[in-house]
């Protein structure tokens, strides 16, 4: 029989891939393979205009706030009106920090000057002066029960949820959006946005098998489901941050 | 030297004294105490030196260029006050300082070298003014602790206002991030690079820091890619473009495991030079200290001289024999260095026996995330030479799930946190006359290094 395809974008691989972000593209397509899925790699670059609804699943990394303003403007551009179409039809996203911030309506600097985007989902993000730097460990009810997402964060911005979003998590240990109301991340139809790199799928492989699912859902209807794989060594990273980190 | 410099000399000798009684290299503590006794001291003691201080900063490659420099100094005949033990900060630089002053403050030595991290650079150089400041490259290293790279870049800019009056800055014009430095105001560049076709001896590599125009942001256009960013770029809508070196190497040959062999050209001429250590990042490194002793005014011989008798940093990548059996080690803290030290390490013939250690220690960076951005798929890519891989350290098991989806085979892989005990394990696992490869971050070096000499099989760190 043949391996479902499974169609996987990257967006500003060449900006966007600060603090090894890279490595979700690796364990998504490695994780594919493993599962019995045909995964293919398309890179969304700067100026390139895509339509998002063609792919399955879609990670945007972190950026350098060098290149944010940059990136920004060709998102308004070329590809903020595709994507906010996509996550509404259900697209599986994963949207670490600089992309996070990009899915909502703002960034606004410490030093007052705003940078805009689309504002597919209603959040906004304010620069402080202090980066909230360390290991995050977070709760989160997205798995049919509560599991523990571990990361490491690096980041000025302090991100605000609208009324009607959920977060990703709740924070066990570190800042998560701002450092004050204890959420970490969004989740959006079969979108999730996290301040958490390491990189995040790595020792997170349930969150990687969720949006593989999600992704599989959308394409195939529900005909396709994944397995389990054997997960003792991730999972013992895991576990290893929350021995350490979680007291 | 005033009362206050010369006690705070006594009691920073005092206090090496002492960490040295207690069994501790001391490289820190030391110039620490002695700034509280007198703030003035490292400025006071850096002003001695005749033929002035010379400063190397950059991201990688500053202790081996440093090494290379100290070399070729002996080779002149100078008297070198060096922070050797690798200790870059303002305590460290002080400590070297203390240590090559007479207890009457005065420091009889020739010149001054001093290694300095990027971060400590603005500060450090307000108070020594240095004659030379060599900038070896810009990589993303431990972007926890300097927020990013730009910021970085920034920093070292800020150190080279405070040149002394002539000073030169000595720059990596392959590298856009550090030749851009040259267009400061004030300074004055005096810039090395590769002439030579290198498209046979590297792969592309992932870690791409500089690829886009450091002016406008545009992606370069390059006529050649030597290494990680490294090369002869141009950007296709500002301009902006690879100054030409004034020192360079234009022909390469017998680069092997063991060493490598350039053409160098200087203003003052030219001269083959055979390096005794391997990689083509030691070229680079090789080029800069040239180029630092260009700027002192150094000859070309002697130059020659220094470079080939330079032989491997200790720990930065060094031979050790253990009883029967061998001990590779290399410093791995970013990925272009750690993708440099794969390919030396795929290059032997030997089969592979690996322990990486990861430590995540203020020192090594606390975020490990750099693991993903190194290339281990070219090492998984020959996994039938490799006999097998021991992770240790604070973050073995993450190095472990790397490995697992860089593609190794798992059976191959094991998980000891101890580095003890895991070089222990290697070299138990080895033949006798076998090569057991250790890769550590820099305080996992530390460790294993006391492991070693206190077996007795090497100089303890501030002897080398």
């Amino acid at each position: 029989m043949e391996r479902p395809r499974i169609h996987i974008g990257w967006l500003y691989p060449e900006y966007m891939n600060l603090y090894g972000d890279r490595g979700n593209i690796i364990v998504l397509t490695q994780r594919s393979r493993w599962h019995g899925l045909d995964p293919v790699v398309t890179q969304v670059r700067l100026g390139e205009t895509a339509d998002f609804r063609q792919f399955d699943l879609l990670m945007m990394g972190g950026g350098q706030d060098r290149e944010q303003a940059l990136i920004a403007e060709d998102f308004m551009k070329v590809k903020g009106n595709s994507l906010a179409e996509a996550i509404e039809d259900g697209l599986a996203v994963l949207a670490v920090c600089g992309g996070y911030q990009m899915l909502g309506k703002y960034f606004k600097t410490h030093t007052g000057e705003m940078i805009r985007f689309t504002g597919i989902l209603d959040l906004w993000t304010e620069g402080g002066q202090k980066r909230m730097i360390g290991n995050c460990i977070i709760e989160s009810d997205l798995f049919g029960g509560t599991r523990t997402i571990v990361g490491f964060e690096n980041h000025s911005g302090r991100t605000y949820l609208g009324k009607g979003l959920r977060p990703l998590g709740r924070v066990v240990k570190g800042y998560g959006n701002n450092g004050s109301d204890r959420t970490e991340g969004v989740i959006y139809k079969n979108t999730v946005g996290t301040y958490l790199h390491g990189a995040i799928l790595p020792k997170n492989p349930h969150l990687a098998d969720w949006l593989i699912q999600r992704a599989l859902d959308r394409r195939y209807g529900g005909e396709v489901k994944i397995g389990r794989l054997n997960d003792d060594l991730e999972m013992r990273a895991h576990e290893a941050i929350i021995a350490r980190f979680g007291k | 030297m005033n009362l206050r410099s010369r006690l705070a000399v006594w009691v920073g000798k005092g206090v090496v004294t002492a960490t040295r009684m207690a069994g501790r290299g001391g490289t820190s503590l030391p110039g620490a105490v002695a700034r509280k006794v007198d703030p003035d001291l490292l400025r006071n003691l850096a002003a001695q030196p005749r033929e002035g201080v010379v400063a190397v900063t950059g991201t990688n490659g500053k202790t081996t260029t440093a090494k290379m420099l100290s070399s070729i100094f002996e080779a002149a005949g100078y008297g070198v006050a060096h922070n050797r033990a690798g200790a870059n900060l303002i305590a460290g630089l002080t400590t070297a300082f203390i240590q090559a002053a007479g207890w009457t403050g005065r420091v009889d030595r020739t010149v001054g070298l001093m290694e300095i991290d990027e971060a400590t650079m603005p500060r450090a150089c307000q108070e020594i003014r240095p004659r030379a400041v060599v900038v070896t490259n810009f990589f993303r290293d431990q972007l926890d602790r300097f927020g990013e790279l730009e910021h970085t870049v920034e920093l070292v800019a800020r150190g080279l206002d405070h040149l002394a009056a002539g000073g030169r800055a000595v720059l990596n014009a392959d590298d856009p991030n550090c030749a851009r430095l040259g267009a400061r105001k004030g300074v004055e560049p005096l810039y090395y690079g590769l002439e030579a076709d290198t498209a046979s001896l590297c792969a592309p590599s992932q870690t791409a820091d500089a690829r886009h125009c450091v002016q406008c942001g545009h992606p370069y256009d390059y006529s050649a890619l030597h290494y990680a960013h490294l090369g002869k770029y141009q950007c296709p809508q500002c301009g902006h473009r690879r100054p030409e070196p004034q020192v360079y190497a234009d022909r390469l040959w017998d680069v092997d495991a063991r060493g490598s062999s350039f053409h160098l050209v200087t203003p003052a001429g030219d001269c083959d030079v055979r390096l005794q250590i391997p990689g083509l990042y030691n070229v680079y490194n090789a080029l800069a200290a040239a180029a630092g002793a260009v700027a002192l005014g150094l000859p070309l011989s002697v130059i020659q001289k220094g470079l080939e008798a330079t032989t491997s940093q200790f720990g930065r990548m060094e031979r050790i024999a253990i009883g029967d059996r061998q001990v590779f080690m290399a410093l791995v803290k970013n990925p272009a260095g750690f993708d440099s030290v794969i390919q030396t390490v795929m290059q032997a013939e030997a089969r592979k026996n690996l322990v990486i250690a990861i430590n995540d220690q203020y020192a090594d960076g606390t975020d490990i995330s750099w693991l993903w951005d190194v290339d281990f798929e070219a090492l998984a890519g020959h996994q039938d030479e490799i006999n097998f891989v021991i992770c240790t350290g604070q973050r073995a098991e993450d190095m472990a799930v790397r490995l697992k989806y860089a593609g190794l085979d798992v059976a191959k892989l094991s998980i000891e946190k101890d580095p003890a005990l895991a070089v222990k394990q290697g070299l138990r696992y080895i033949q006798p006359g076998d090569l057991l490869y250790i890769l550590p971050t820099y305080t996992a070096m530390l460790q294993i290094r006391g492991l070693i000499a206190r077996q007795g099989h090497t100089k303890k760190y501030w002897e080398v």
